[in-house]
């Protein structure tokens, strides 16, 4: 075992820093017992590799004193020349060894989601999610190790660099983890948040669900179907049941997702059973609980995983909107005894519309 | 809707159905609308209390909505000073009865709170020391009960009291008696609300809590946060199951299979353990077997004790499924336990100065809430029962005597014309006459049986008049479960929905056949696995509860019997659709949803 890479279920609090916040997330969850699809990190220490032992970072060095940050033209055109260095640097022979090794330990041309997982622990990780990037459905070591260098290169889109340049963050400080995981091959997949984005509502866990992987869902291209579960009583209170025109399915051959119509019939249908309504609400409680703040969570369905242990969690991380807001300065304390129950009758609380 | 246009008729528009002209005469003047009093009376909002009352009263039975509603009236009133309520003023019109709450002048209300605080504020310092003298009370009069007798006038007084120099006859006691009975149960329907206002009072300021931190929760889940007490209202079927059990275990099971009561006593009797399961089953009778079908406000109300082969029948279900290795009981544990895990998970979101609050609320919401639960067992069953049998068993003695040409002929009169009944027959008596009675009443009766038999014919309207803009009586919302979203439910939309909302009672969702049940007598209809949907269901239903898969009602809120039932037997329930019992017919395929009150008709 290198320091290059780390498999999910050995990432420790230590590790949290060289893993980047998506993977320290998934160590935490499948040490807490939680499943989520195996795979490894590939860690920052790796990133520094590639960066001291092929002259990157000079290269890139160079290339940033060439740019002007107040013109979009030069730091596209200098955006486009550091990922260009990237592609042109085959990894450092034991950082190849390292994912080379821990990919075949997870099967024979094995696919795998490649996903980044940025470092940038201070900031807001919803204005930072998605400036990198992720692949799916890769198959085979020399495309993994393909993009985990694409991961890397991500770090320099016009938009990051841009990013850290208004935020006064080194532009080669932010590091960048990969993590490698099992390719979900989702039925239906989606997010959960443990409170209701809508109200801050912490009673209520709402969950978004479409068929196929959950991509569609997270960039909006299609309504999901909405449920809305009593946090408490795990009950179903609210369902809004959308038509669901497109789903992202793997194209095994091509290695790689496609997007696909729905059939008539399935678009229009409850594409969740509430039995798995109820997992997923279930399973996004737990991880509130383990997090002790209210989540914003990845699941899906994984068609190869039998039934009942078919749902895996592939990302949670806090909500940030509803929690950042300081609870509504408390009441100047309760009525209670006596008086409580005066106000009660006084106002009850169906006469409140 | 045009804003003149009531929402809802006007009593004075309402006729009576062909056949039941005359029935106001039936029923005591002040509890009609008067004519004179038209425009005052179409000021209020009325709603039809159907949940305590679906069937048109006989003359006699008016008693139970009389005193049952005078009572609640009496402690908000003028024993407690509950700040914003007073009583809730009720008309009976075309034999159903309609209920308006009073409310308090918003100026007086403030003057009412120190003598409220005081009042009640003992009541819920001292509830247990008062409710163990409230179980005294109530025993005492059902022992008083108990051992009225009615009997036919003897040919001669007693010699013996001659002797002694009584100087009183045999008319003496029976006036009395029956007087005393009447008291007896006024005074029962007066401890009937001595805690229940409060319990209501408890549980209302809990509940308004509870939804001060979380708008949404549901009613439900604030209500399964007090329950999971041993009630004494279901232990007349908790002693059902013990006993499918012991019969089992003793291996007499089979021999209680068939045959009528008697005959399964008899050869369950004659076996070898039989003694031992005998003497359980008498001793389960006394008192849980003072256990009524109905709600205990009918005359034709029917008891366990008194039709053995009812709790027999539920016995025989019951031994089917243990024989078949079911669990029969109810899952007490499980539900202490979720009760416990939602209190706590509702407490770990708030801050520790509302954790505080709902501590105290909730522990007062839990020392007063088994009586909202238990008291129906010693009032309208244990009492009622007696109450009941005690009176049939004049209109018998009555009906022997010629007064009536059934036994059942009593029920016909009020409680006041009974009393002239009485005298008539102890003044024929003493006379040497004859009494009037056999050749007024029986055609009176039957004009008053058409009269009824018609009301019944057509259903009650949900309500009166206009709703104001906002329900805020207290009592109205929580026992009724009026509010001015449910009111809307009454008004139906459009008839061709599949889809009937009404309260979410009890959580869980499920699918399945419909079962209709407009009577207790057909309960005995009920299919394993259905849904039973019924007009208003009694706690009584209870035994059938293992049967169903959940139910659905017309009438009643969150603390309605069929809720609380469900709520008990971890079963889903709709209530209060308006509309259910008629809109859905027996086989229908049905989905009750009771997480969100919406009940649909798939086929």
């Amino acid at each position: 075992m290198s320091a290059f890479t780390l498999p999910f279920n050995r990432i420790g609090t230590a590790d949290h820093a060289r893993v980047g916040g998506k993977c320290a997330s998934l160590g935490e969850m499948t040490q807490a017992g939680v499943a989520v699809p195996s795979g490894f990190a590939v860690t920052t220490d790796a990133y520094l590799a590639m960066l001291e032992g092929t002259g990157l970072r000079g290269e890139i060095e160079a290339q940033l004193e060439h740019t002007d940050f107040s013109d979009v033209a030069s730091l596209e055109r200098s955006a486009q020349a550091i990922q260009i260095r990237f592609r042109s640097h085959n990894l450092p022979a034991e950082v190849d060894a390292a994912i080379r090794s821990d990919y075949a330990a997870m099967g024979d041309d094995f696919p795998v989601a490649v996903r980044s997982s940025a470092t940038a622990e201070d900031l807001p990780d919803a204005s930072f999610a998605g400036q990198q990037d992720s692949y799916l459905w890769v198959v085979g070591a020399d495309a993994v190790i393909a993009h985990v260098r694409d991961c890397w290169a991500s770090l320099f889109t016009a938009r990051a660099m841009n990013y850290r340049e208004d935020h006064k963050l080194g532009q080669i400080d932010v590091l960048m983890s990969v993590a490698v995981q099992k390719m979900v091959n989702a039925q239906t997949a989606g997010v959960a948040m443990t409170i209701d984005p809508l109200n801050g509502d912490r009673t209520r866990i709402v969950i978004d669900a479409s068929y196929g992987l959950g991509e569609l869902v997270v960039s909006g291209i299609v309504t999901p179907d909405n449920f809305t579960v009593e946090k408490i009583l795990m009950e179903i209170i609210d369902r809004k049941i959308s038509d669901k025109h497109v789903e992202l399915i793997p194209d095994v051959a091509a290695a790689t997702t496609v997007e696909r119509e729905v059939d008539a019939e399935r678009r229009t249908a409850q594409c969740l059973t509430d039995a798995q309504v109820i997992a997923v609400a279930k399973l996004a409680k737990l991880l509130e609980r383990q997090n002790k703040c209210p989540q914003d969570v990845e699941w899906a369905f994984d068609a190869d995983l039998p039934d009942g242990e078919d749902l895996v969690a592939l990302q949670s991380r806090p909500e940030t909107v509803w929690s950042q807001k300081v609870a509504e300065t408390p009441k100047a304390g309760f009525a209670t005894g006596m008086m409580g129950m005066v106000g009660a009758l006084n106002n009850p609380v169906g006469s409140k519309k | 809707m045009d804003a003149k246009t009531p929402m809802f008729p006007s009593a004075y528009d309402l006729k009576a159905p062909a056949g039941a002209e005359g029935w106001d005469e039936l029923y005591p003047y002040y509890l009609k609308f008067q004519p004179s009093l038209r425009e005052k009376e179409d000021q209020k909002f009325w709603f039809c209390d159907s949940q305590h009352w679906p069937n048109p009263f006989k003359p006699f039975d008016t008693m139970t909505v009389e005193f049952a509603v005078k009572c609640l009236g009496q402690y908000n009133t003028r024993h407690y000073l509950v700040p914003p309520a007073n009583g809730v003023d009720y008309r009976i019109h075309n034999g159903y009865v309609y209920m308006s709450p009073i409310g308090v002048d918003p100026e007086l209300i403030g003057d009412r709170v120190p003598q409220f605080m005081e009042r009640a504020g003992h009541y819920f310092q001292n509830w247990p020391t008062l409710l163990e003298n409230w179980h005294k009370k109530v025993k005492a009069n059902i022992d008083e009960m108990e051992a009225i007798e009615f009997e036919k006038l003897p040919d001669v007084v007693p010699l013996e009291w001659v002797k002694d120099g009584v100087g009183l006859d045999n008319t003496t006691a029976l006036t009395e008696n029956y007087d005393r009975m009447i008291q007896l149960i006024y005074r029962t329907w007066q401890y009937h609300f001595e805690f229940l206002n409060l319990g209501y009072a408890a549980y209302l300021d809990f509940f308004g809590f509870m939804k001060e931190q979380f708008p949404t929760i549901p009613d439900q889940a604030i209500a399964k946060m007090v329950q999971g007490h041993d009630s004494d209202l279901f232990r007349p079927d908790d002693e059902l199951k013990k006993l499918a059990r012991l019969a089992v275990e003793l291996g007499v099971a089979d021999a209680l299979k068939s045959g009528s009561v008697d005959e399964a006593l008899a050869v369950v009797g004659a076996q070898e353990n039989g003694a031992k399961w005998v003497a359980a089953w008498e001793e389960a009778k006394d008192p849980w077997f003072n256990y009524t079908t109905g709600n205990g406000f009918y005359s034709t109300d029917k008891y366990w004790n008194e039709n053995l082969d009812i709790p027999l029948g539920y016995l025989r279900d019951y031994i089917v499924r243990v024989q078949a290795g079911e669990t029969i009981e109810r899952p007490m544990d499980a539900l202490r336990s979720e009760r416990d895990r939602i209190t706590s998970e509702y407490q770990e979101m708030m801050t520790p100065e509302a954790a505080e609050a709902f501590q105290g609320k909730l522990g007062l919401a839990r020392v007063v809430y088994p009586y909202v639960e238990d008291h129906n067992f010693y009032i309208e069953h244990w009492s009622m029962g007696v109450f009941w049998k005690k009176m049939r068993s004049l209109s018998k003695m009555l009906h022997e005597e010629g007064f009536w040409p059934t036994e059942d002929g009593m029920f016909y009169l009020n409680r006041n014309e009974v009393r002239d009944v009485i005298f008539d027959y102890g003044n024929a008596w003493a006379t040497g006459g004859d009494w009037a009675g056999p050749t007024h009443w029986p055609q009176e009766i039957d004009r008053r049986r058409g009269i009824i038999d018609a009301l019944a014919t057509q259903a009650p309207q949900p309500a009166l008049n206009n709703p104001p803009e906002v329900i805020t009586e207290p009592f109205t919302i929580m026992l009724w479960g009026i509010t001015s979203d449910s009111i809307k439910n009454w008004t139906g939309g459009d008839d061709d929905s599949s889809d009937l909302n009404g309260m979410a009672a009890s959580p869980g969702a499920v699918e399945g056949l419909a079962r209709v049940i407009r009577s207790p007598d057909l309960l005995s209809e009920i299919q394993q696995g259905e849904i039973l949907v019924a007009p208003v269901t009694a706690p009584s239903w209870a035994p059938v509860f293992g049967k169903i898969q959940a139910t659905v009602t017309d009438i009643g809120g969150m603390m309605s019997h069929a809720a609380i039932v469900c709520r008990e037997y971890g079963l889903p329930a709709v209530t209060g659709t308006g509309t259910a019992s008629s809109k859905i017919k027996t086989g229908d395929r049905i989905r009750v949803d009771g997480n969100t009150g919406k009940v649909t008709i798939l086929s």
